[in-house]
């Protein structure tokens, strides 16, 4: 009976390493375990045992299944294994075709720098002011220390509608305006952004419709140097950490001082280069404390209080930081130019 | 302004500094030099040679074979094809090895068979531009006077060994369109002395009153009138430096007279005006406004009629000028003058403006008019006027002036304490800093006490306020020096209007749905100008548009949407979705600012989305569009208050169009364009929107408020409903939620089915209803009973049955 049982162990062993799938290992189990199986015959058969035989041959039978059972555990883990990954190299797929595409479209170029700017400003505690881009000839020009006939209205022709009324030449109405509203009271802090027109033919360099952010600061104590200070961190922002500025002197009718202001050339980093046509410096905006005339005519004591104004063109910004070539694309609204300005 | 560097070495002593160097201080402390131009462009080589000998070239008629002494040993042969040469004539010479402009190097050449040894110059192969040439050598060979030494640098004589700095002057520097201006801003700059140009006048016995008697009726444009009359004048060429300079400063030389009053207009920025006395017509010199349509032949031999704005100096009788502007041809100095009137006058700028810009005449005069010029310095520049007339044209000046002045010249004072000069520009300048700045600049002043009172020059008539003193300080004693600081105040925080917070999400919203923002001009063609306006109103015009196109404000956004369509589509670009958002201008009557309106709008069209491989291709339809506006609605909170109506609106296509309203007011429209309008426009199936932005974005709405996330289970009916084809979803699913009550949380359409399987004139719309209560588990009985009244409300009012 020991022999016969370790010839089953044998015989079972060897089926169970031959079975290739589980429906065979499921046969060898039946055939091996199952109630009819050859070892349930063997314990059947126990009782023609002696009683000291009896306890030998029951623990080896038991021996036996469980070599057995576990030879089966151990085959079935292994073909389930298999079978899985059959299954999964059946699913594989060509992960280069292309994905399900997601419709992005972006901001423009100009609306990007701009809340880069407005962004910027926030930071530094301003607020953003808006206006009319229909304007009266009196916060257009008037009220900004450029009355009727002053010489200087000639560096901005513009479009009128009626002998009062004109398409705004700058953002600087929405000062005046903003001031006015002050009644006199400082502190005012603002930045201006927005659309402006002149009488410009288009081309490369120019458009008869633009933008224009402009910035003013208006408090006791406002100094020129707090002006150099500003710019020189919104110089940084935007054109990178290593930036400086530099002062010229201009002139601007609503601001005395005037000037105009350079930014150290970003592409080659003032050593001259054709960007900044060899001069190390690139011109980006103009700016000056705000003339008396205009704080008095917006109805604040210029003996009291003093400010600073600045103003940029985001055209003229976006041209430079992106490199493009023709103000007109702005304006073309080009899909393969607009795309170019995807990125977070 | 073209500044020579040597002719400025007359005024101010510019030892040290090159014309680069200078330059670059005059940039820094306020002017910018947008040029500095090397005259001699590379030219070497070039000698004063004599004519000795000329003859006609045997084998060439243009040609002449000329002998000339360069004054190095034997006199050598030269071939010359200028008409001018002639012998006896000094030249300019171009010896074998001379290089001109262009590194053209002159050779020993052969000239059809005769030889040629250099080259005799004109004034433009030097490098000269054709339109400062005096008229007389304008086509041939520039002949120099008897008088200069052959063998001599020509360049030197001809002044191109000099350097021209262009100065780009902003309005308010009208002083520096000066040679002497200038030269007091370099002395200031440069802290040295200026040197003036000396006056000495010898007169003859005779008196300027009997000569011509001058009055001025128009005292208010014309403060200031003088005239000197110069008698006994040889015209001729002016001398050579003269004309050089002019040259250089872009003046063409003409003859002495005229050059004289030219070089004393860049000397002085005092304008002066030559008349031929003789003809004049009379001994009168009358300043008044001209009358209308009174007619004037000016130099430029045009006839020009003026207005009663215009300003004319007349004999008495009829215009002989154009006041600062341009003289009469009537008038005007001629080869045989023999007396010349010379006015100086202090004309004000703003009727010189008017004149010029109704003429269309821009001329170095009235450019400074215009700006303004120094009245202290009219007369004196008469007088140098007059003294170079009888040193260079051989004239005797009559003695006196004839002028009428009523000019009011008040003194300019400034008073400014350093202090507050230091809490302007955030520095701390020295009082002795200061004192130095003002002296440099030459102004007058005094100082007490930290308080300086400044008498400013009359040249200087930008300056008036405290604040003007300030920038002169600053500049000169410069930028680069002013510390950078920040705004101390309370910090008050910086932040977006929730309006302007909005806005940027509405465009990252659409950007993120797959539109591109685009940025299209507001001025628009007088057709295109109202349409597709959500509200339309008299268009508002340009008084002087550039171009039709250009000429009306717009009161839609789709008309600039659809030309980027258009644009695209003509550069192969299917597939095109745009949006903008801007304002519109509605007029509101004369005199009044029109009103400016917010708009979204979008323009779409093509295929909307495709994943080829995977057989996924969709083209944009109608409700692509809607789905984007209702996620949009969405963001805003406003998803239960808007409505989509069935509309009718112009160029859109009757059956695919909806107008939007917000708590039932039309704040927009979505839709495809009328396939005619398609047509018309060549563009493809488009879908365009436009929504009033400042509607949807000032809409309040409430805070969000948690709400408890159910912890019951719902439970979803479905209904498929066969209704007349007529009936719109929209209305059944109104009927549905009110039916629906409390219970019922969310219905959703999830099928759509018209055709063979439903009887002509049906269509099947099914509802998905899902059913909760937040506070318990919904039994089905009481879902049924609810369901139920939903059923009967739908059979009820639009006569539907279940689909079985």
């Amino acid at each position: 009976m020991k022999e016969q049982l370790q010839q089953l162990q044998q015989e079972a062993l060897e089926k169970i390493a031959q079975a290739s799938d589980l429906k065979t290992l499921n046969d060898v189990r039946v055939a091996y375990l199952g109630k009819k199986g050859p070892i349930t015959e063997v314990l059947r058969g126990m009782g023609k045992l002696s009683p000291e035989e009896r306890p030998m041959i029951g623990a080896l039978a038991n021996e036996v299944r469980e070599a057995i059972q576990s030879a089966l555990e151990e085959k079935q883990a292994k073909l389930e294994q298999e079978e899985i990954e059959k299954k999964l190299a059946s699913e594989a797929i060509d992960v280069t075709l292309p994905g399900r595409p997601v419709r992005l479209g972006n901001h423009h170029p100009l609306t990007r720098v701009i809340e880069e700017i407005e962004d910027l400003f926030i930071g530094m505690g301003y607020t953003i002011a808006e206006g009319p881009e229909v304007e009266k000839d009196y916060y257009n020009f008037e009220a900004l220390n450029l009355p009727k006939g002053h010489p200087a209205r000639d560096m901005q022709d513009s479009f009128y509608i009626t002998e009062e009324i004109l398409l705004r030449t700058h953002t600087s109405p929405v000062q005046a305006r903003t001031m006015e509203k002050h009644k006199g009271r400082g502190p005012v802090k603002i930045i201006c952004p927005g659309k402006v027109y002149r009488r410009d033919n288009d081309d490369a360099t120019h458009s008869h419709q633009f933008t224009q952010i402009e910035g003013l600061v208006v408090d006791e104590n406002i100094r020129m140097s707090d002006l150099k200070g500003t710019l020189q961190a919104f110089a940084k922002k935007i054109f990178g950490e290593d930036r400086e500025i530099r002062f010229r002197p201009s002139f601007f009718p609503f601001t005395e001082p005037s000037v105009e202001v350079d930014v150290s050339c970003f592409n080659c980093g003032g050593h001259g280069c054709n960007v900044c046509k060899g001069t190390g410096w690139i011109e980006i905006l103009g700016a000056g404390m705000v003339h008396p005339n205009v704080l008095e005519m917006a109805g604040f004591d210029s003996k009291k209080y003093t400010g600073f104004a600045f103003g940029m063109g985001p055209e003229r910004i976006a041209m430079l930081k992106y490199g493009i070539d023709d103000i007109r694309h702005f304006y073309q609204n080009d899909l393969r130019f607009l795309q170019q300005f995807n990125r977070a | 302004m073209l500044v020579s560097y040597k002719w400025l070495q007359e005024y101010v002593d510019l030892t040290g500094i090159t014309a680069k160097e200078l330059a670059e201080k005059i940039t820094k402390s306020g002017i910018e030099v947008e040029n500095v131009e090397i005259l001699n462009k590379g030219v070497k080589g070039v000698v004063i040679g004599h004519v000795l000998e000329r003859e006609q070239h045997p084998n060439a008629d243009k040609l002449s074979k000329c002998l000339v002494d360069i004054g190095e040993g034997e006199p050598v042969q030269i071939i010359c094809g200028a008409p001018n040469v002639a012998k006896g004539q000094k030249v300019a010479v171009a010896k074998v090895g001379a290089v001109l402009p262009g590194n053209f190097k002159i050779k020993k050449a052969k000239l059809r068979g005769e030889e040629s040894n250099g080259m005799i110059c004109s004034l433009q192969e030097l490098g000269i531009e054709s339109k400062f040439v005096a008229k007389e050598y304008a086509d041939g060979i520039f002949v120099f006077p008897s008088d200069v030494p052959v063998g001599a640098d020509a360049l030197a004589l001809l002044n191109l060994d000099d350097e021209v700095l262009e100065l780009g002057l902003t309005p308010n520097r009208a002083d520096c369109l000066s040679m002497i201006g200038v030269a007091y801003e370099v002395a200031a700059i440069l802290g040295r002395e200026v040197k003036l140009p000396s006056v000495e006048l010898e007169e003859t016995n005779e008196s300027v009153h009997d000569y011509i008697s001058v009055k001025v009726e128009a005292t208010e444009d014309n403060p200031l009138y003088a005239a000197r009359i110069v008698k006994n004048v040889k015209i001729g060429p002016s001398p050579l430096w003269m004309q050089t300079r002019l040259m250089a400063a872009g003046i063409r030389p003409h003859n002495n007279v005229v050059d004289i009053t030219n070089y004393i207009l860049l000397e002085y920025g005092q304008p002066l005006h030559a008349f031929d006395y003789d003809r004049l017509g009379s001994k009168e010199i009358l300043v008044r406004r001209a009358k209308a349509g009174e007619k004037i032949v000016t130099l430029d031999d045009v006839e020009r009629t003026l207005t009663e704005n215009h300003l004319v100096i007349t004999n008495g009788t009829e215009p002989v000028a154009l006041a600062g502007v341009m003289g009469g041809a009537n008038s005007e100095v001629q080869n045989d003058t023999t007396t010349v009137l010379i006015e100086s006058a202090y004309f004000t700028s703003a009727t010189i403006r008017k004149a010029s810009k109704d003429h269309g005449l821009r001329s170095e005069a009235s450019t400074r008019f215009e700006k303004g010029i120094d009245p202290a310095r009219t007369k004196e520049a008469l007088d140098r006027a007059a003294a170079l007339m009888a040193e260079y044209a051989g004239g005797e000046i009559v003695s006196g002036v004839a002028e009428v002045n009523t000019l009011k010249q008040e003194e300019i004072v400034v008073t400014i304490t350093i202090d507050r000069i230091n809490s302007v520009l955030g520095t701390a300048i020295t009082k002795e800093e200061v004192a130095n700045i003002l002296t440099n600049l030459q102004f007058a002043f005094t100082e007490d006490n930290g308080t300086f009172t400044i008498t400013v020059p009359s040249r200087r008539r930008d300056i008036s306020i405290p604040e003007d003193i300030i920038e002169e300080v600053a500049r000169l004693y410069g930028y680069d020096n002013l510390p950078t600081t920040l705004p101390v105040a309370e910090s008050q925080p910086g932040k977006l209007t929730p309006y302007q917070a909005k806005r940027r999400k509405v465009r990252r919203y659409l950007e993120d749905a797959g539109l591109f923002q685009a940025i299209t001009y507001s001025l628009t063609s007088e057709e295109k100008a109202t349409q597709f306006a959500l509200e339309t109103a008299e268009p508002i015009r340009l008084a002087m548009p550039m171009s039709e196109e250009r000429s009306v404000l717009r009161q839609s956004l789709i008309p600039h949407l659809l030309e980027v369509v258009s644009y695209n589509r003509a550069r192969q670009i299917e597939n095109v979705a745009v949006y903008e958002t801007g304002a519109v201008y509605l007029a509101k009557g004369n005199d009044e600012l029109p009103e400016e309106k917010e708009r979204l709008a979008g323009a779409i069209t093509g295929v909307w989305h495709a994943h080829l491989w995977q057989g996924e291709k969709k083209a944009v339809d109608f409700y692509v569009v809607k789905g984007i506006l209702d996620g949009l609605f969405h963001m805003l909170g406003l998803e239960n208050r808007i409505e989509y109506k069935q509309a009718k609106r112009e160029h859109m296509h009757p059956g695919r169009t909806a107008e939007v309203l917000l708590d039932g007011r039309v704040i927009g429209f979505v839709g495809q364009l009328h396939p005619s309008f398609q047509k018309e426009n060549d563009l493809k199936e488009t879908y365009v929107f436009e929504l009033a932005l400042t509607d949807l974005l000032n809409a309040e709405v409430e805070e969000i408020r948690y709400s408890t996330i159910p912890r019951f289970p719902s439970m979803t009916r479905d209904i498929a409903l066969v209704v007349d084809k007529d009936v719109i979803a929209g209305d059944i699913q109104k009927t549905i939620i009110e039916a629906g009550g409390e219970l019922l949380k969310e219905v959703s359409i999830f099928d759509v089915y018209e055709g063979d399987r439903l009887p002509e004139g049906k269509k099947s719309i099914a509802f998905s209803l899902r059913y909760f209560d937040p506070e318990r588990t919904l039994t089905d009985e009481e879902v049924t009973a609810v369901h139920e009244k939903v059923i009967q409300a739908v059979e009820q009012q639009f006569g539907a049955t279940l689909r079985g």
